[in-house]
């Protein structure tokens, strides 16, 4: 995995062989503006319609800003036709309870929890 | 104006007395002493030393598997709670005023109850308003994929209010208390979380 992002906190990371994008530490930005390099690099990620997998596996904290920032991109996904999986946790609480109000607004999106 | 009609409130709203029985834990910042940017990184620290502060008072989880315990789910419905009521009472809390911003946590057997408080202008009042009467037309799992589906996230998109009540089972409740002639009013959130 390269580094493509980091932040006080958090980092963002890409797998060079799939294009993978994962999210790991805690993410508590302020307001869209700030979220903006993320979104860059998501949007990177998935340039050309290629099908995406965002690992949050290790995104121990995700504010609703970050969670707003989330859901614009499934929907610039969903109404791209595009296709997208997240890779989440049980382990952690607000992966369960948040991530699925995602699959509501993309019904083919591919929730994973490992 | 009497005295009675200045103040509004919406839900079950309990007044936090400091006799009131049970554990307590009160916070306040003074908006105009430290930059925003200092202040929101100060969001996070407050919001996951209450978290900690909660989770001394719950019984240990004994489910030793992957998934996360009822403690570590409650312990993580309070960090959340906070962070977002807090980061709302600095985006939105009238700085101007230097009027301070309080939080107070109020820990029962059965259940957290947070009152956020700060001063709002005239035009903050009128987003709640709106907010509060959606919420009670659509229901919070619809307002919240309206939101979204909106571009959610922008400023008085309420989608922090939201996920606290579609996800995490919060209650909400709010008071505004009209005390200036300018229109400003002093408005308190309320969320409580059974736990």
């Amino acid at each position: 995995m390269e580094t493509v992002l980091t932040g006080e906190g958090y980092v963002v990371l890409r797998d060079a062989a799939d294009g993978a994008i994962a999210l790991k530490g805690v993410l508590r930005l302020n307001g869209m503006t700030e979220y903006a390099p993320i979104v860059d690099a998501l949007n990177a990620a998935a340039a050309g319609g290629r099908p995406l997998t965002i690992d949050v596996t290790e995104l121990e904290f995700l504010n609703s800003s970050g969670i707003a920032m989330m859901s614009r991109f499934v929907i610039e996904t969903r109404n791209a036709s595009g296709s997208l999986r997240i890779v989440a946790s049980e382990r952690i609480p607000w992966q369960g309870k948040s991530l699925r109000n995602l699959q509501r607004l993309m019904p083919t999106l591919d929730l994973a929890f490992g | 104006m009497s005295q009675q009609s200045m103040i509004e409130t919406f839900g079950d709203f309990i007044e936090l007395d400091e006799n009131r029985t049970g554990e307590s834990l009160s916070l306040r910042f003074s908006p105009s002493s430290t930059p925003l940017q200092q202040r929101w990184r100060n969001n996070g620290l407050s919001a996951d030393f209450l978290a900690g502060y909660v989770s001394t008072f719950l019984p240990a989880d004994d489910s030793g598997d992957a998934a996360a315990g009822r403690k570590a789910e409650v312990a993580a419905a309070v960090g959340y709670v906070a962070n977002e009521l807090l980061e709302n009472a600095m985006k939105y809390g009238d700085a101007e005023t230097g009027r301070p911003i309080s939080m107070r946590l109020h820990l029962e057997e059965t259940r957290i109850i947070f009152h956020q408080t700060n001063t709002a202008a005239p035009s903050r009042v009128d987003t709640l308003r709106a907010f509060i009467a959606g919420l009670a037309e659509l229901g919070a799992a619809d307002m919240l994929i309206r939101q979204m589906e909106n571009g959610g996230g922008e400023s008085g998109s309420g989608l922090g209010l939201l996920t606290m009540v579609n996800d995490y089972g919060a209650k909400l409740a709010f008071q505004i208390v009209h005390e200036q002639d300018n229109g400003e009013a002093l408005v308190t959130t309320q969320v409580e979380l059974d736990i």
